[in-house]
């Protein structure tokens, strides 16, 4: 019963792995893998010799960065806010609410916010008949970074709640009990009961997020890519596909692609040992 | 080794969250807690309110402009946010637009097959492996997992499907990422821990693995099976990556969201849209109603369906799914 599954995964993802081989060579598309040149490492020096290869990982490195600093927080915020409303029903409601946009494309997500923050969207009717002047928020390269990250916010925090609302439920309320006969105040029984009772699964998220660095999201950067120019828009996954299957250059893209799983590997291999370090499970237990 | 997602998958199956269950039951105040401050309160509720505000109001602007006329789209400047002047006039002119059509029908078609062979493939390959002494279950388990952390990437993919003779075929858009090993992992969990006895029984009484399959696990899994068929069918729904990669130029082949992107995200001129009665001066651009209309129908059979899975969400089918 494992079969089919079994060959779907052989066929689309472990052929592929061959297919790397196309990084090292100078592949024709007439010739296929199997005729095509070698070109050794020719396609790496290339890369490594192109600033906008250079760029991209720039941009990629700095989007992440920014999205670690202000999105990994929200939703841990977000969850111990919802977990002190006492109402069921308003608790539920806030969490359909805030998981729907998850669901959302990101053609979907980025429409509405262009809708919204757009040349011709809600915020600029609004500047424009107050005669403020315009901002069109989706093609300013100077917010670029901020605009990204509040749409993963928008998109992405609400749903992010889920694992910490559990990890919230699985703390035990005697202990919060306890401390406040103790005379410990609100603040001190978050520092002291609820953040360490939070504490692995947020090594988990983090380890998580920097396994993921050179990830920001591959469709909302190739949907506003243009819009803005790709000197910001531009990450190392919309790299691979412009210079790699957009313009015929297989092999460029494909080691560009290659060239990124292999830092993300090391990358979530090193997290781990730093969680492991702290005395966390992390990723995966030995 | 064990991976997070597994750990927390099999504790989310083993307890369905009975600490929660019991934290929230209680609709009041623990009598040792300290009475709430009014600025607090305040606080909390203008955060929480201003939080869903920002999730809603959007949609509401849209819905709103969809269903607006010409003449109160041109009064309010743009986006209607007050509804003025109702009119269904947008969704008939869509709806008769053959553009729209034939995407919704794709939309439509792919996500249905697509949802039915990836959970085919996902329930089947999930209860192989949980039974713990069926044929080579560790092996195949690891070439699941490895799979999570190791792939070819974008282009080696792209040869293969292409290599496959995939460009322009409809399969190309459903076989490529039929399968979630993460999807599958989450099942696996839930079947290995739930109904053992029953299984058992059901053996010893003579019934086949596909009876067992059938019967005993799918029918005591449904809130599991339920959140993964959304899972999958919202991925299929909402896929326009590859439809770029394997079908650019086709466009009656299109499905909707690339539609969306085409026509409403960047603005290029709908081709229905000249002879459909709104005039041949919107060809360059679809009439703001008649875009917004076109992100409604994009939303609506994710909002028909919504509900009725995402009451499942709490009851801990996804403390695991959601990890990792």
């Amino acid at each position: 019963m494992t079969l089919p599954a079994v060959l779907l995964l052989v066929v689309f993802n472990y052929v592929p792995l061959f297919g790397l081989a196309t990084a090292f060579q100078e592949y024709d598309p007439l010739a296929g893998v199997w005729q095509s040149p070698w070109a050794g490492l020719y396609q790496f020096e290339r890369l490594l010799n192109d600033s906008l290869f250079w760029g991209a990982l720039k941009n990629t490195l700095y989007l992440s960065f920014v999205q670690l600093i202000l999105f990994f927080p929200v939703p841990i915020a977000l969850a111990l806010l919802l977990n002190s409303v006492l109402s069921e029903r308003i608790r539920n409601f806030i969490q359909s609410v805030v998981y729907l946009p998850h669901f959302f494309s990101w053609v979907l997500a980025i429409t509405i916010f262009q809708q919204m923050l757009g040349g011709a969207g809600a915020l600029n009717q609004f500047l424009r008949s107050n005669d403020i002047g315009t901002w069109d928020v989706m093609t300013d390269p100077h917010t670029f970074a901020l605009l990204v990250t509040s749409q993963v916010i928008w998109k992405e925090a609400g749903w992010g709640i889920i694992v910490f609302l559990a990890a919230l439920a699985a703390i035990n309320t005697d202990l919060y009990e306890a401390a406040a006969a103790d005379g410990a105040g609100r603040w001190r029984r978050l520092w002291h009961i609820t953040l360490p009772g939070l504490r692995s699964v947020i090594v988990l998220m983090l380890v998580l997020r920097l396994g993921n660095a050179l990830s920001v999201g591959f469709e909302q950067f190739l949907i506003q890519r243009n819009a803005v120019g790709h000197d910001t828009a531009e990450v190392l996954d919309t790299f691979s596909f412009y210079y790699g299957i957009a313009t015929g250059d297989y092999s460029y893209g494909a080691a560009a692609g290659l060239f990124k799983s292999v830092i993300s590997l090391l990358l979530i291999w090193g997290a781990n040992k730093l969680a492991h370090a702290f005395g966390e499970d992390g990723l995966y237990r030995k | 080794m064990t991976l997070a997602i597994e750990r927390a998958s099999g504790d989310a199956a083993a307890k369905p969250l009975v600490a929660q269950a019991v934290r929230q039951k209680k609709n009041e105040r623990p009598s040792w807690e300290e009475p709430p401050t009014v600025v607090g309160e305040a606080a909390k509720g203008i955060t929480l309110g201003g939080v869903v505000l920002v999730m809603l109001v959007p949609l509401w602007i849209i819905v709103v402009t969809s269903l607006s006329t010409q003449a109160a789209v041109n009064r309010a400047g743009g986006l209607v946010i007050w509804p003025d002047e109702i009119t269904f006039e947008a969704y008939r002119v869509m709806l008769s637009d053959s553009t729209v059509r034939s995407a919704l029908i794709v939309s439509l078609g792919i996500t249905a097959v697509g949802t039915l062979v990836s959970m085919a493939v996902s329930v089947m390959c999930a209860y192989g492996l949980s039974r713990a002494r069926s044929l080579g279950h560790r092996f195949f388990l690891m070439l699941l997992i490895i799979t999570m952390f190791v792939n070819g990437g974008l282009i080696p993919t792209f040869l293969v499907v292409t290599g496959l003779g995939g460009y322009g075929q409809w399969w190309a858009l459903i076989l490529p990422s039929a399968v979630s090993v993460f999807n599958i992992l989450i099942l696996r969990s839930f079947y290995a821990s739930t109904s053992v006895d029953l299984i058992e029984a059901a053996r010893i009484d003579g019934a086949g693995d596909w009876r067992i399959l059938w019967s005993i696990v799918l029918p005591t899994s449904r809130a599991v099976t339920a959140v993964m068929a959304l899972f999958y069918g919202v991925g299929y729904w909402n896929s326009f990556f590859n439809v770029m990669l394997y079908m650019p130029t086709d466009s009656e082949k299109w499905p909707l969201q690339y539609v969306l992107l085409t026509y409403v995200n960047r603005g290029n001129g709908m081709p229905g849209s000249v002879n459909s009665g709104f005039g041949d001066q919107f060809s360059q651009t679809a009439p703001l109603a008649l875009q917004m209309a076109v992100v409604v129908l994009t939303l609506v059979p994710l909002l028909i369906v919504y509900p009725f899975v995402q009451k499942h969400f709490r009851t801990g089918v996804l403390t695991g799914a959601i990890k990792g």
